[in-house]
């Protein structure tokens, strides 16, 4: 092996970037970026739609938030809208991650019983798209079960979510390693205590943010239920529109209330990661 | 050390991973309160061996009865056994998620039932043991190399075992934390507790071992007393071994 001269290495720091780059990569140059771009999105639109004679109506919005009479403060039917979206979610995310568990268990077991059923689920749900899922579960199993539409579409959601759900369990358990299985074996822990004690708590930190990601994309995907007429947020939208044809406003207000919901979630959890984050 | 009963006892072990034969007719006896040491080369099936004692794999023939149970797969005993059994490993293996005291107590909290407070006096006492009482409420990160062994010595010792396994206990330790391990298992040997050892430390087996095991290739090659198996090893392996890994 060729003996190494360490007079000849070189030690001096990597190049910065040139100025021009530097400039790109600064974050007040970014945001302007962003803003000017979003400016010409927005007034692009706002040109177009006044070509097509568009009436703008935006004053009208925030009655459909709230409203102050003499009655008093009233919420309008968008945060009520909001709040059904809310609540379909937050139950189906919950049974997501039931379904997700028994699923991902499953997969995991000895049980040649258990994987074949686990596998059969996923391929199954993963290759139906949602709307026909929905359909199924609402003009099909709904009237031989008597479920309502919002159960229909709560077990829609928790169902095609429950698998993707249980993937992100796979990947969270089988990221834990092998020999904290072990040690906690040679403890005398049995496969539920090791799973409960060893196991979970430590992939739930590896499984937080793709978890916060399924529960985000369960919240737009939620919005398919406005087929069936579930009265969440899309729907609560697409009833303004039919009585005020205010179409361009409202989409736009629905979207903004979306984003904010989950922007919202998706900060509230990365504060989370940070306050429960332990060295390892 | 005769006269004692004995604790382990292998009869014809085989063992397969695939079609590699890791064990092969491997019979061994150890006695309560008997220090084994184990050393061979890597690859020699001493890890396979003493991870068959505690049931993390399962020998494919021959008769395994550990603390008078006979350890077949499926058995139901075989969580009772490791309770009883106690093992450390290359890798420490400590809970990262929980604080030392909290790593000492899963055990006899979960699995043996005890009363938390009654928990919490066993771990301290045992942390007292290995010298490091002051680092109960860190998180194992938070210890050196030498410091996470020692409470991974604890750990086991919290079950109050019968038999303690070592797997490679300071392989993986910088050199300068490797004496301060040595130390608290030398400090365990005193107390006359069952221990199989599986190390390339000949220093500790010179000073504490009662029997030491030479493996290769599966098989149990040589074994007897250490001063005889250093001083007068019987095969060429043995000896070839010996010299390589003391000639520093």
């Amino acid at each position: 092996m060729a003996a190494v001269d360490p007079a000849t290495l070189d030690f001096r720091p990597a190049r910065p970037l040139p100025a021009h780059q530097r400039l790109l990569n600064s974050t007040p140059v970014a945001i302007l970026l962003y803003v000017l771009v979003m400016y010409l999105i927005i007034r692009g639109s706002y040109i177009g739609a006044e070509r097509m004679g568009y009436n703008w109506q935006w004053y009208q919005i925030p009655r459909y938030f709230y409203t102050l009479t003499d009655d008093g403060f009233r919420w309008g039917e968008i945060p009520r809208g909001l709040m059904v979206t809310i609540y379909l979610s937050g139950l189906s995310f919950l049974l997501s991650v039931g379904i997700g568990l028994v699923v991902a268990l499953l997969r995991l077991s000895d049980l040649i019983v258990g994987r074949g059923v686990s596998i059969v689920f996923l391929e199954l749900i993963r290759n139906i798209p949602l709307l026909v899922l929905l359909y199924l579960f609402y003009y099909v199993l709904g009237p031989i079960f008597g479920w309502s539409r919002f159960t229909a579409s709560v077990l829609t959601l928790a169902v095609f979510h429950g698998a993707l759900v249980s993937e992100i369990l796979r990947a969270g358990i089988n990221a834990v390693p092998v020999g904290q299985w072990e040690a906690a074996k040679s403890i005398g822990m049995s496969g539920y205590q090791t799973y409960r004690y060893i196991v979970l708590p430590q992939s739930i930190r590896i499984m937080l943010p793709p978890m916060t990601g399924e529960f985000v994309h369960l919240i737009k995907s939620s919005a398919i239920v406005s087929v069936i007429a579930v009265a969440e947020l899309t729907t609560i939208g697409r009833n303004i529109i039919s009585h005020t044809f205010m179409s361009f406003e409202v989409w736009f207000t629905v979207a903004a209330v979306y984003m904010v919901l989950t922007l919202t979630l998706s900060i509230g959890v990365t504060y989370l990661e940070r306050k429960y984050a332990v060295d390892r | 050390m005769n006269d004692r009963k004995p604790v382990i006892v292998a009869r014809n072990i085989d063992k397969f991973f695939g079609d590699f034969q890791a064990l092969r007719d491997v019979s061994i006896e150890v006695r309560a309160g008997e220090r084994m040491v184990i050393c061979g080369p890597s690859g020699s099936g001493k890890s396979t061996l003493l991870r068959c004692f505690n049931a993390l794999e399962t020998h494919d023939a021959g008769q395994l009865i550990v603390d008078g149970i006979e350890l077949r797969p499926e058995s139901p005993d075989i969580r009772k056994l490791r309770q009883n059994v106690g093992m450390v490993f290359q890798q420490f293996n400590l809970f990262p998620h929980l604080t030392v005291l909290e790593n000492l107590m899963i055990g006899p909290v979960k699995v043996r039932g005890m009363r938390r407070s009654e928990a919490e006096a066993t771990a301290r006492k045992y942390l007292e043991r290995v010298h490091i009482p002051e680092q109960a409420e860190k998180f194992p990160a938070q210890l050196s190399g030498g410091q996470q062994q020692r409470v991974a010595i604890a750990r086991s010792l919290c079950m109050e075992p019968r038999i303690m396994l070592f797997d490679e206990p300071t392989s993986a330790l910088d050199p300068e934390m490797i004496s301060e391990v040595l130390e608290a298992m030398v400090e365990l040997a005193q107390t006359g507790m069952t221990m199989v050892v599986v190390t390339h430390e000949m220093g500790f087996a010179r000073k504490v071992a009662d029997s030491m095991v030479f493996m290769d290739g599966g098989e149990i090659v040589e074994s007897g007393p250490p001063q005889e198996v250093f001083s007068n090893p019987r095969t060429e392996r043995c000896r070839e071994f010996l010299s390589q890994i003391l000639a520093f």
